[in-house]
């Protein structure tokens, strides 16, 4: 699909040179050159838009895994992936897919429980998302896994409107 | 203009190593009914200028702490006797004081502290002591003669000569925290800080000696296990494996740290030969294995699991490899500590949806919850199994809390700055 576009305007290219060695038959090998030249600098061109294009495309999946955040919640003591981290997840997995791109999953919990288990609770939730996204094409080695448990909170205070902002997982 | 800045800088990390000490305070909140009034005398200075401690303070604070005893003001007292010529006991009856200590400080080279116990009651010498040592120790001299009053009174060996590992925290908001593992006297006096960092601090532990420390540190932006000479300030990585670190704890011979990595897969139970290096898995569970507490006799180890579905305390047999659950009453308990008598077990158990701290006893199978805060966690116990030292929110912030083993006595130790938590008991310092 996408090659489409550009062996067509190498067909354009062609065109115009074969026109051109059909109107003046002189000084062949000179205009040989010249068209030969004009059909490097027109592939080359079209080569740096294809480029381009795929940077725009990698672009627009950038933004639209930024635009959805980098942070994925999870509901207390658990460490499955919530629909809206899903949603937000496969953005980043679309974004990820045409690089070659690491990434770390930082886990973390709320302040409820013993220390020990929340960091375990933590790399739990780190590592549903690194399943998640290795079960989507995205290759292990390119994912880092780091639980924090309740060391890092975002949210200082106690209560579930604190807690809810504690319990996430931060793709870095 | 630029050595403005530096100073400015300067003055800022001085601020934070000032509030870097994180300096308990001690409120006590609840006492026994009927403490034993007992009444710690000024100690005569015998040394040139003034004397550099207040011992007899130290050891009303220590006694007024346990709980069991209620110091006399020195304002109610009739007579500062410093020798036992001066003891006229209807003085102290007068005031219904049942106990007396009286004593004197000098210094050549060392300092010597002389003092001795009555029963005012009995008008009965009940015991004479002598503590010596480094004058900058004068406050563990202190402590030492509170051991000693303490033991002669109730029949259980002191544990206030003992120290504290604790770790605070500094709240950055929308930045990164300052972490600091600190270690103190037992009544948080004397704060050393021992590790700065801008990453978490976890898990500070002692060796049985109680020479050396183990914690857990993620300043290489992953947690590590690192082990630390208290003495020589010596430190040695023992752990980076990738996954988790955590949870180290020593055996009771100080040969072996048993240790959480996730290495293979799940948080699993490791023990680390200290002198190899070698490691042995004990746990292969799915589930979450973590928070290894050794048994005092070295031949088990107590350990949370998941497994059942829900955090339990497990116990481990290291001769026959068999694991058996320990807890069964309430739907989360983790984090056991076991007390030197190898019978009671501190730990933390969810309640009505809060986190207590609760005694099992082992023998009896009875499970007493100690606390009424709602979120308590990290308990270690005193040397003389007569304490539970734990960490718990009051008022917003992180502070280290205290209760006694019958849950009669309760006190706080907040900070005068900062959130303070993990606090773990050192052993006994050698007598």
């Amino acid at each position: 699909m996408k090659h489409l576009p550009v062996a067509g305007k190498f067909i354009t290219v062609l065109f115009t040179a074969a026109f051109l060695v059909a109107c003046s038959g002189s000084d062949t090998k000179k205009e040989d050159e010249a068209a030969a030249a004009a059909a490097a600098a027109a592939a080359s061109a079209a080569a740096a838009r294809a480029a381009q294009e795929a940077a725009d495309r990698q672009q627009s999946l950038d933004d639209a895994a930024a635009a959805v955040g980098n942070v994925f919640y999870f509901d207390f003591d658990s460490s499955n992936l919530r629909s809206d981290a899903i949603e937000a997840l496969n953005a980043h997995i679309a974004a990820l897919q045409g690089t070659d791109r690491s990434v770390r999953l930082e886990g973390h919990t709320d302040e409820r429980g013993t220390r020990e288990y929340n960091i375990a609770l933590g790399e739990r939730r780190a590592n549903s998302v690194r399943d998640y996204m290795v079960a989507n094409g995205i290759a292990t080695h390119r994912i880092e896994s780091v639980s924090y448990g309740e060391e890092r909170p975002v949210a200082y205070g106690s209560g579930e409107s604190n807690w809810s902002q504690n319990r996430r997982v931060e793709l870095k | 203009m630029k050595w403005l800045t530096v100073l400015a800088l300067k003055l800022a990390l001085l601020m934070i190593s000032l509030g870097a000490r994180a300096e308990l305070t001690i409120e006590i909140t609840q006492g026994m009914d009927n403490p034993t009034a007992i009444a710690v005398v000024p100690f005569a200075w015998q040394g040139p200028g003034s004397a550099p401690t207040d011992i007899a303070s130290v050891i009303d604070g220590d006694l007024n702490r346990s709980g069991q005893f209620l110091p006399v003001s020195r304002s109610d007292m009739l007579g500062l006797p410093s020798v036992q010529s001066e003891v006229y006991y209807r003085d102290w009856r007068a005031i219904d004081t049942e106990y007396l200590v009286i004593g004197r400080v000098s210094v050549a080279g060392q300092m010597r502290i002389e003092y001795e116990l009555f029963d005012v009651l009995r008008q009965s010498k009940v015991h004479a002591g002598v503590v010596t040592g480094a004058v900058s120790e004068a406050r563990m001299l202190a402590h030492q003669v509170s051991d000693a009053i303490y033991e002669k009174l109730t029949g259980i060996r002191g544990a206030f000569a003992t120290r504290l590992l604790y770790v605070s925290v500094t709240r950055v908001p929308g930045g990164n925290d300052y972490f600091r593992l600190t270690l103190a006297d037992s009544d948080g006096a004397r704060p050393i800080v021992l590790l700065e960092s801008r990453e978490p601090v976890m898990a500070p532990t002692w060796s049985p000696d109680g020479r050396q420390i183990a914690y857990v540190s993620f300043e290489s932006s992953r947690p590590a296990i690192y082990r630390q000479d208290l003495a020589t300030g010596q430190r040695e990585q023992l752990t980076n494996f990738k996954g988790l670190n955590s949870s180290p704890s020593w055996s009771p011979d100080g040969n072996t740290m048993a240790m959480v990595l996730s290495k293979d897969g799940s948080p699993d139970i490791y023990l680390m030969n200290l002198a190899s290096k070698r490691l042995t898995r004990i746990t292969h569970h799915y589930a979450i294995d973590t928070e290894p507490a050794w048994m005092p006799d070295g031949k088990s180890l107590l350990f949370t699991s998941d497994r059942g579905g829900r955090p339990q305390i497990y116990r481990y047999n290291l001769a026959s490899g068999n694991t058996e659950r320990v807890t069964f009453e309430g739907t989360y308990n983790a984090r056991a500590r076991v007390a030197q008598d190898g019978r009671n077990v501190v730990m933390v158990h969810q309640q009505n949806g809060s986190f207590h701290i609760a005694l099992l006893d082992l023998v009896s199978d009875r499970l007493h919850v100690l606390t009424a805060t709602e979120l308590d966690e990290s308990p270690s116990i005193a040397p003389n199994g007569s304490m539970v030292l734990y960490a718990t929110k009051y008022a917003e912030q992180g502070i280290l809390a205290a209760v006694s083993v019958d849950g009669g006595v309760k006190f706080r130790l907040p900070a005068r700055e900062g959130d303070v938590r993990e606090p773990a008991w050192s052993p006994y310092m050698g007598r």
